[in-house]
Order: structure tokens, then C-alpha cells, then sequence
């Protein structure tokens, strides 16, 4: 009996042997808790005669969405109702992303700023944003703001082309008319050459140290190219302008007051982190660079530009990846305002109609899953690459 | 530093740091603008033009009325404890106090013993907390936890999450740092899923999936569900944390460690671990100030925490008036902001502090 | 032994464990019901004249009558039941795990709901149909007016699926704004988010009088929908649902015979035989329920007949004030209707 035991606890006492022992627990533990989960679920479904499938996307969604980026109607299947909650969910994403980085920089730098009261700003305006819930500042700007806001016939207007009521904001917009596709292919062109001269411009600069003006040029190709493609098609553009019809405007560009407030809410939000990793991102550098720059006889503003910024990026960038992708998942936050997103429209309307919680459930999450995995991914080929020109 | 420097008159400090170029004067103006045109107002707002008495709406109806602070005088009660019985709030009260002493207690530098109170606050604090909050035990009245609310239902998830997310992250780091490869992946799976969706889709699991999972029968609160929940949603990212922490530790220590002949755990226990969670004091702090602010998130899954209970009083007709709303999110958010500040604070402080103790002369 | 799975699968959070009483749904419910001594009712998250509670916490209106009725019969105590409030989203789930005996939740009987999702529903608490609010201001003063509106709703309702096919049908524009909670809805409404807000017109009315001023709000005259709202249980136990169906049939057929709360004594000695079965003088129907037979002298001495129910939480003698209309008996032009009790 003692030796049996003496046997055990030797063998026991080998990490290696005990690692194996372990592991295969832990393998059994994990195998036994899910298929437990899995066969209540079966039961579940089975009692409630429910089968596990997707079938259901095929169906007729039969609600109505406010903001479809494709087409949409209630006739829809509930897999389209996905597709548009998903498209809302990037368009939100994507905007957000645009303006938080604008403010997030600007505010970073101003973290740095020599002017005391910027200075001071700044740090109140991440001191405080930081320090709010998310979901707090979405349903601020929701409920307060834009529900104190006057009604469409009593709201504000700029020009009596651009309107602020709590119906959202009302811009014109550009209608297309036949013809204007010569428009179009003048505007990819002009990008295209902007690229190219913004190009050559480097290639000069790396060979002989200077270069052309290569800003002037590339707004000119901007510019002037779709310029000349309507003056040569004689204008196949037309501008929609919003007026009030009946309950509300019409025409024009509108920008849901759950767009607008949701967009305020996660930029404001997210550029309070960003100015903290632009800042960080910037006193990563060291002081040595910046004075080596400028007794090279650089300006402050090429010193940043060609010294500075360059090796702050490296810096930035992995973290503000990373806040992008928390602005994405954040924006899900849209489900306390009825913004039509990915979670308000699958997650929370067709799983409504539907009962099918397993399926949805796991859907929405790897939807965002692969969003995630899909940045993660390029963040890793960027963090490659920045390695690659280190010297 | 700022006191040793020499002392200069306050026209120089202002051409300094204001006025040093036109350049520089241009931003002061537009920074002044920026304050005239926010700040003021906002004080006016909240202070000047404010309503302070009344009973009742057509107090705050006034013209040009500022915030409705009667408003908040009379929801009070609900704010900071829910709907639960009047008559039992003392038991709140008493957690409440035990609470506030217990981290006085392990946040003031000078106070001794501060181990035995964190043990305590660790282990005896939650179970009383526990038992005097549901009650149906020792001849005290059960209250149900759908009248649990306002600031108490707040501090309730975010204490949970705090206590659970640390042993358990710190686990799921380990095992993403293991050299046992079935750890390794399982750990290192349950972190990149969870970081990779919103918390909103992990509530909606715990709350429209989760009792599918479980045997006919077992119903599990709904609470304690959210409570999950949020505890795993938040041990993923403290994971992440510790292994910053883990990852900075020098391989000499693992080395000098195993040469010593320790195994894996007092290696982990006593050299590893104290070292590495003392480097991330600021990124556990900053992981708590997240899920104290992402505690409002359960209001969306129907539960009545201060963001909730904010929102439903604020559509409270007594009180429909144009302010109400502003009112009510400007005061739940002074106080989420007066918590997650002074949390970072302490942290920056904390960070200070040790900082100071382990550098060495150079 | 549920217990105690429950206990071991959430042993790490013994600490804050909160886990209810596990409610078994294997055998018949009315034993577990007597053996725990309470009835788990689900009812609505808040909705005045249905299921509402007062600032202490307590609760009222017709679906919470419907429990109390349900706990009288069987206790002949109408405390002996513990209310649940559930969103629109939980109810289903919340009902077939068993986290409640019955759904008595202004829920819209439907064939997906009877068939697909394996509920079974007892009957007919109240007759409703889906209706419009709109601002006076407006103008608008018929449902066919609302062409080119923006409508607010909550989502995981059937309004949200009828609101689309109105509009659809008749070809008019609409743009609708679903919100997750009923109150953030009414919120966007009343600060003019939306031209109307569309739920049960029983529902509209109780709504109307949470208004800062309920005054300048119209409710629409058209029904857009049929809502007959009832009580729910789960498939497969056939002695509850039958319970909780007669223990609706008794209210309705003591209206129907003039027995009321007030004079429910004097109506014991009747000679008419119909009454007496009914107050289990004659036979023994509350036995064949598992019950008493005085099950149903509980119900009406505890609670009331029906009308008595209907005055108080949202007819004339509550707030709401709404009219009896579809929910009139049968013999006064209404469609409330119960199979006699012989």
C-alpha cells in the first residue's frame, strides 16, 4: 500500500508527467462542460420545438428599417436585414474613425502645446470625456440634446440650405443625371494622379533631396480634372435641395438625429484616447531628435513633419488600431438609441421576431470576431513592415 | 521642481505661456472663445439660472430656467438604492459604510495591518455584502434582486467584476504564458474571443442564450447571469494586463528562481507575480476604471443600475420639464466621473509612489 | 438535484451566488406551485392597468389580477404569488425554462406563438387591437392621414411586423423608429423624434396619462390589428392550464351571473343551480381541478368577477378610463364569452 503510493507521488512529482495529467483534465473538463451545455441546449430546443439551423435567413424579415444603405424593404429576408445592420454598423465605424482621428491629434498635440490655456483644455477635455461612460455620453447626446431640439418646422437653418431639427441634420445632395459617369471616371482619374505626382515627388525628393510642389499639383489633378469632365459633359449634376413636405423634409441628404448623436458620442469619445496615445506617441521621442533637427537649420514645422512625426508613428499607430476596433465594437452601443446597427437589427429585432437566440447570438459575435481578427491581422503585416525599415 | 525655479513676475509667465508669438496669440484667443462660448454658459447653466427648491415640475417650467436640481432631491432615494424597501435600506447603509471604511483603510498610506484588511475586504466583506443585501437568512426579510438599483446595482457589478477579474485573469495569463499547450490555446481562444466582440453581445448572450445552456429547471438569476457576464467579460482584458506584466519580468528572474529549486507555483507566487502585477498597478487601475464605466451597459439588458434609473426618471411626468434630461445625465455623470477619477488618481499616485521605490541610483 | 448542479456549475461564485429557488418543471406544476406555497407569475417590466408596481413595490392591474386570482384558487390567499417582470424579449424563454408558472403578460395570442414556440395560451383577458397616438398639433385625426410619418415602436412586438403591413397595404411612406424599451420610445415620441407611437390601444391609453400633458395627445380611432391578449403556460401539463383557464371562466361567468365580490355571501344561499355550481355548493369541479371546491368563492371573494376587475384596473374606476367596448359580455354585445360550468 505504501509503496503504491510512494510510486504515485514520484510519478506525480515529475512536472513533466504531472503537465501531461493536467492537461488531459483540463481537455476532459472542457470536452464534458460543453457537451453538457451542448446536449441542454438540444433538450431545450427539442422541448420548444425549435430545430438549431439557419434556414430563418431566408424568411421574410417583414419590419421596416430606417437607414438602408442597400436596398431594403420589408419583403426582405432576414439575411439582407443582416447585411444592412452590418453595412449601418460600418458606415458609423468608418465616419467615427475619420473624425476621432482629426480631434484626437489635434487635441494630443494641444496636450503638448507651449500655450498654457490650450494646454489646459485639452487636458479638461480628456479628463473629462475619458472619465464618462460611453453609454452615457450616446444617450446625452440622444435624449438632451437633440430631443431638446425644435421640430422640423421650427428648427434651425443656415442659408436655408443646411437644417438642424430633431429629425437630424438636412443637407443638399448630389443628384446624378445620365452622363455623369464621364464625371465619375474624371474624379477616380484625378486620384489616381494625385497619387502618382505625390510619387514622384518622393522619389525626387530621396534622389536629389528636394523636390517640386507636389501639394499645388495634386489639388490641381484633384480639382481640375472633374472641373473639366463637367464643364465638358455640360453639368450632369444637379443638387437636391431638403424642404419641408408635410411631416417633414424632403429631399436632400439626411442625417438620422441617431447617426448624429451616436457619431458625436463615439468620436468625441474615442479622441480622448487617441490625444493620449498622439501625446505619448510624441514624448516617445526622443528630445535629441527634434534638437538635432532643428540646429540642422529645419523648421519647427519640417522638424515635425520630417523627424518628429515619422518615428511618433510607430508609436501610434499598434494602439490606435486597437481604438479603431473598440469604436467599432463600441459603436454596438447603438441598440440604446434605435440606430439601425449589426446588434439593433439582428441582435435585437430579428432575434425578437424570430426566437432564434442560439443562432443570432453566435452570428453577431463572429461577425465582430472576424473584424477584429481581420485588424489584428494587419496590424501584424504594418508591425512587420515598420521593422523591416528600421536601420 | 516648480518651486526651485526662479521666481518671474506675472506679465513674463502670461508672455510665456500665452502671448510668445502671434501664432501663439491667435490660439490664446481662440482658446478664450472656446471657454467663453462652453464654460460659462455651463456654469450659468448649473449654478446661476439653476432651480434649487420645489416639489414638483412647475417648479423647474420657469423661462430660462437652468438645471432642475429639485428633481434629483427627489429621486434620491431611488438613485442610490434602487427599489429596494425603504425599511431595509440600513442594510445598504451599513455595506455602504463597511465599504468606504474597508478602502479607506487600504488606500490611505499611514494605516497598518493593511493586509488583514484586504483579506478581509477580499473574503468576509463580499459575504456579508451577500447576505445582507438578499437577506432570507438570520431572520432578515429576503429582498428580491429585481428591486436591487441606482448606484447600489452599479457599485454591486463593478465590485464583482473587480474581485473576480483578478484571480481569474491573472490564471488566464498564466496560461497563456504555459508551457503546457492545451492551456496555452484554451486561454489563449477564451482572451481573443471575448476581446474580439462587444460586451453588449456578451450580455445579450447571458441573457437571451445562456438559460438554454442549462438544465430544465436550473434557473439561474437573472442578475447573477449579468454578473457573469461582465466577470469573464473583464477577466479577458485584465489577462491581457497581467501578461504585459509577465512579459517584462526578465528572464534572469525565472532562471535565478529555478536555480533556487522552487516549482512553478512559489516561483509564480513569491518572485514572479509581485513583481509583475506592481509594473501594471496603472493598467489593472485603468482595466477597473473600464468596467466601472462599462457597468451602464447592463442598463440596456433591462436592469436599473444609475444609468438606468436616471433614464426612467427622467420620463417621470411630475417632473417633464426641458431640463430634466440634462439635469439627470449631468448628475449621473458627476458621479461616474467623481469614481473614475478619483480611481485614476490613486493610481497615479500609486504609480508615483512605487516608482520612486524601486528606482535605483544611477 | 438541480440545486445542486446549480451550485457546483457556479462554484466560483458561491461568494455572491444569488441564485433563486430552482423551480422544476418536471412534474405536474400544481404540486410544485403547493410545495413552494407560491405561484411565479411573469408580468410586464411596467404597464399601468396591466401589470404595474407602486413605489413600494407592489403590484396591480388586470394581468397581475389574473395571478392573484390564480393564487386565491389554489391558496385561497391572493398573496400567495410572486410576480416576475419580464421584457418582450425574455418572456418566451422565461416561460418555457420554467423561471415562471404562467406568462400573464399583455401577451398578443398568435398562431406562431400557440404552435411554433410550444406555449399554450387560456383564453382572453382582454380584447385589444394595435392603435396611433399623435400630437394634437398635428392635426391628424385618422390613421389613413399618417402617409410620409415617422413611427416610433418597440422592437420584438408584433406591432412592429402589423405597422409595416398597414403602411404597405395602403402604399403610404413611413419611416419607423424602433426602440428596445417601451419608455425610450415614448420618450423619442414626446420630444418630437416621431409624428405618432404605435402599440395596443390599451396600452396608448395608459401611456397617454405617464404624459407631461396628456392632454394634447389624440389617440387615432382606427385598430390597425386583432391583440387578443391572455395568459400563457407551458405545453404538457394539462391540469395547470386547465386551472388557469377556468380560474378566467369563473370570473367571467360570475359577471355574467351577478356574483361580485360584495355579494358573494347572499349569492351561497342562491337557488339558482348555475350559481351554485359555480360557488361549489353543487358538485365537485374545484376537486376534478386538484383544487378545492371552494376555489372559485376565493377568486371572486378575493379579487372579483371580471367586471370588477376590468372597472378597477382600467376602466372607469381606474385613471385610464377606457371604455369596455370588445370586452363587454357576450349578452351585452362584447365578445367576453366562458363555457358554463356544469
Amino acid at each position: 500500500m505504501k509503496r503504491r503510493s510512494d510510486a504515485f507521488s514520484s510519478l506525480a512529482g515529475d512536472p513533466r508527467i504531472r503537465g501531461i495529467i493536467a492537461q488531459v483534465i483540463l481537455l476532459a473538463v472542457l470536452a464534458g462542460v460543453f457537451g453538457w451545455l451542448i446536449s441542454n441546449a438540444a433538450d431545450a430546443l427539442s422541448r420548444q420545438g425549435k430545430v438549431f439551423g439557419f434556414e430563418f435567413l431566408n424568411d421574410t424579415a417583414g419590419f421596416g428599417i430606417i437607414q438602408t444603405l442597400v436596398p431594403y424593404t420589408e419583403r426582405s429576408s432576414y439575411g439582407r436585414a443582416l447585411l444592412v445592420g452590418l453595412l449601418n454598423t460600418l458606415l458609423v465605424a468608418a465616419l467615427g474613425i475619420i473624425i476621432a482621428t482629426v480631434l484626437g491629434f489635434l487635441i494630443g498635440i494641444g496636450r503638448l502645446s507651449q500655450n498654457w490655456l490650450i494646454r489646459q483644455i485639452a487636458t479638461v477635455y480628456v479628463e473629462t470625456l475619458r472619465n464618462l461612460p460611453l453609454l452615457l455620453q450616446i444617450v446625452f447626446w440622444y435624449f438632451a440634446v437633440i430631443g431638446s431640439l425644435p421640430g422640423p418646422k421650427q428648427g434651425y437653418s443656415l442659408f436655408g440650405t443646411f437644417f438642424l431639427n430633431n429629425r437630424g441634420v438636412f443637407l443638399p445632395s448630389l443628384v446624378l443625371e445620365p452622363g455623369s459617369g464621364v464625371l465619375a471616371i474624371s474624379l477616380v482619374l484625378g486620384v489616381v494622379l494625385a497619387g502618382v505626382i505625390f510619387f514622384v515627388a518622393r522619389v525626387q525628393r530621396l534622389r536629389e533631396g528636394r523636390s517640386f510642389a507636389a501639394l499645388p499639383a495634386a489639388i490641381l489633378a484633384l480639382i481640375g480634372l472633374p472641373l473639366a469632365a463637367l464643364i465638358a459633359t455640360d453639368f450632369p449634376v444637379s443638387l437636391s435641395w431638403p424642404a419641408l413636405k408635410g411631416f417633414n423634409f424632403q429631399g436632400g441628404v439626411q442625417l438620422l438625429p441617431e447617426l448624429f448623436a451616436l457619431l458625436v458620442a463615439l468620436s468625441t469619445y474615442t479622441a480622448s484616447y487617441i490625444a493620449e496615445i498622439v501625446r505619448a506617441g510624441i514624448e516617445g521621442v526622443p528630445r535629441g531628435q527634434s534638437e538635432a533637427a532643428l540646429s540642422l537649420g529645419l523648421t519647427r514645422a519640417q522638424a515635425l513633419r520630417f523627424v518628429i512625426v515619422p518615428q511618433a508613428m510607430r508609436i501610434i499607430v499598434p494602439p490606435l488600431a486597437s481604438q479603431y476596433l473598440n469604436l467599432t465594437k463600441n459603436s454596438s452601443l447603438a441598440v440604446a438609441i434605435a440606430y439601425p446597427d449589426l446588434v439593433s437589427v439582428f441582435a435585437g429585432t430579428a432575434l425578437n421576431q424570430t426566437g432564434k437566440a442560439i443562432e443570432i447570438i453566435l452570428m453577431t459575435m463572429l461577425v465582430y470576431l472576424s473584424i477584429s481578427l481581420f485588424t489584428a491581422f494587419a496590424m501584424n503585416i504594418y508591425n512587420a513592415r515598420i521593422k523591416l525599415t528600421e536601420r | 521642481m516648480e518651486g526651485r525655479r526662479p521666481a518671474i513676475s506675472v506679465l513674463e509667465w502670461l508672455r510665456v505661456n500665452l502671448f510668445s508669438s502671434v501664432g501663439d496669440t491667435a490660439l490664446t484667443l481662440g482658446g478664450a472663445l472656446i471657454v467663453w462660448f462652453l464654460l460659462v454658459p455651463a456654469l450659468d447653466w448649473a449654478f446661476v439660472r439653476a432651480v434649487w427648491t420645489g416639489d414638483d415640475r412647475t417648479a423647474c417650467i420657469v423661462k430660462d430656467a437652468g438645471a432642475c436640481w429639485p428633481y434629483i432631491g427627489a429621486r434620491m432615494g431611488q438613485i442610490v438604492y434602487g427599489f429596494y424597501d425603504v425599511a431595509q435600506r440600513w442594510r445598504v447603509d451599513l455595506i455602504y459604510a463597511l465599504g468606504a471604511l474597508g478602502l479607506l483603510w487600504l488606500t490611505l498610506p499611514f494605516m497598518p495591518y493593511k493586509r488583514v484588511a484586504g483579506v478581509l475586504m477580499l473574503s468576509a466583506y463580499p459575504v456579508l455584502a451577500y447576505v445582507l443585501l438578499t437577506g432570507g437568512m438570520f431572520g432578515i426579510d429576503p429582498v428580491p434582486t429585481q428591486r436591487w438599483g441606482g448606484l447600489l446595482l452599479t457599485l454591486i457589478v463593478s465590485a464583482t467584476g473587480i474581485i473576480v477579474s483578478m484571480p481569474v485573469g491573472i490564471l488566464l495569463a498564466l496560461g497563456r504564458q504555459s508551457d503546457m499547450p492545451v492551456f496555452r490555446w484554451t486561454c489563449t481562444a477564451f482572451i481573443e474571443l471575448v476581446r474580439g466582440v462587444p460586451l453588449i453581445t456578451f450580455l445579450f448572450m447571458a441573457s437571451n442564450m445562456l438559460p438554454l445552456f442549462l438544465p430544465e429547471g436550473a434557473a439561474v438569476d437573472k442578475l447573477l447571469r449579468a454578473l457573469i457576464a461582465v466577470a469573464l467579460f473583464s477577466s479577458a482584458y485584465m489577462a491581457e494586463v497581467v501578461r504585459g506584466g509577465l512579459q517584462a519580468i526578465p528572464r534572469g528572474q525565472y532562471e535565478a528562481s529555478k536555480a533556487l529549486g522552487l516549482s512553478y507555483w512559489p516561483m509564480m507566487g513569491l518572485i514572479i507575480l509581485p513583481q509583475a502585477l506592481r509594473i501594471v498597478i496603472p493598467g489593472i487601475v485603468n482595466s477597473f476604471i473600464a468596467l466601472f464605466k462599462d457597468t451602464s451597459l447592463v442598463s440596456i439588458i433591462g436592469f436599473f443600475d444609475l444609468l438606468g434609473i436616471i433614464q426612467s426618471g427622467n420620463s417621470d411626468p411630475n417632473w417633464a420639464a426641458p431640463n430634466t434630461a440634462f439635469t439627470g445625465f449631468v448628475f449621473a455623470g458627476a458621479v461616474y466621473w467623481a469614481f473614475c477619477f478619483s480611481m485614476s488618481r490613486y493610481s497615479q499616485a500609486m504609480e508615483r509612489r512605487l516608482g520612486a521605490g524601486t528606482k535605483r541610483g544611477q | 438535484m438541480t440545486r445542486h448542479w446549480n451550485s457546483l456549475a457556479f462554484a466560483g461564485f458561491a461568494v455572491l451566488s444569488l441564485t433563486s429557488p430552482a423551480i422544476g418543471a418536471g412534474g405536474p406544476t400544481l404540486q410544485q406551485v403547493k410545495a413552494k406555497g407560491f405561484v411565479q407569475c411573469g408580468v410586464s417590466d411596467g404597464l399601468q392597468g396591466f401589470s404595474n408596481p407602486d413605489d413600494a413595490g407592489n403590484w396591480s392591474g388586470i394581468d397581475v389580477d389574473v395571478c392573484r386570482a390564480l393564487a386565491a384558487a389554489i391558496f385561497g390567499d391572493t398573496n400567495a404569488v410572486r410576480f416576475t417582470p419580464m421584457t418582450a424579449k425574455e418572456r418566451f424563454t422565461g416561460l418555457q425554462h420554467g423561471e415562471v408558472d404562467l406568462l400573464s403578460r399583455n401577451t398578443t395570442i398568435t398562431m406562431q406563438r400557440d404552435v411554433a414556440l410550444n406555449l399554450e395560451f387560456t383564453g382572453v383577458t382582454y380584447y385589444d387591437g394595435q392603435g396611433f397616438i399623435v400630437k394634437k398639433e398635428s392635426g391628424v385625426t385618422s390613421a389613413n392621414d399618417l402617409g410620409g410619418a415617422t413611427v416610433c415602436t418597440q422592437t420584438g412586438t408584433t406591432t412592429e411586423l402589423n405597422v409595416a403591413d398597414f403602411f404597405r397595404v395602403r402604399g403610404l411612406e413611413y419611416k419607423i423608429v424602433a426602440f428596445d424599451k417601451e419608455a425610450q420610445a415614448v420618450e423619442a415620441y414626446e420630444q418630437g423624434r416621431c409624428d405618432t407611437y404605435t402599440t395596443d390601444q390599451s396600452g396608448l391609453f395608459a401611456i397617454r396619462l405617464k404624459l407631461a400633458n396628456p392632454d394634447a395627445h389624440l389617440i387615432l380611432p382606427e385598430i390597425i390589428s386583432k391583440e387578443p391578449l391572455g395568459p400563457a403556460v407551458r405545453q404538457g401539463d394539462d391540469n395547470w392550464e386547465d386551472i388557469v383557464r377556468w380560474t378566467l371562466y369563473a370570473m367571467v361567468n360570475a359577471e355574467e351571473l351577478g356574483v361580485s365580490s360584495s355579494n358573494i355571501d347572499e349569492m351561497l344561499k342562491s337557488e339558482n343551480p348555475e350559481i351554485r355550481r359555480l360557488l361549489g355548493v353543487e358538485g365537485s369541479f374545484g376537486e376534478s381541478l386538484g383544487l378545492s371546491n371552494d376555489w372559485a368563492v376565493n377568486i371572486i371573494r378575493r379579487v372579483g368577477n371580471y367586471g370588477e376587475i376590468f372597472d378597477r384596473n382600467v376602466g372607469a374606476g381606474s385613471p385610464l378610463k377606457i371604455e369596455r367596448g370588445y370586452n363587454k359580455l357576450w349578452k351585452e354585445g362584447g365578445l367576453q364569452y366562458a363555457p358554463p360550468i356544469r
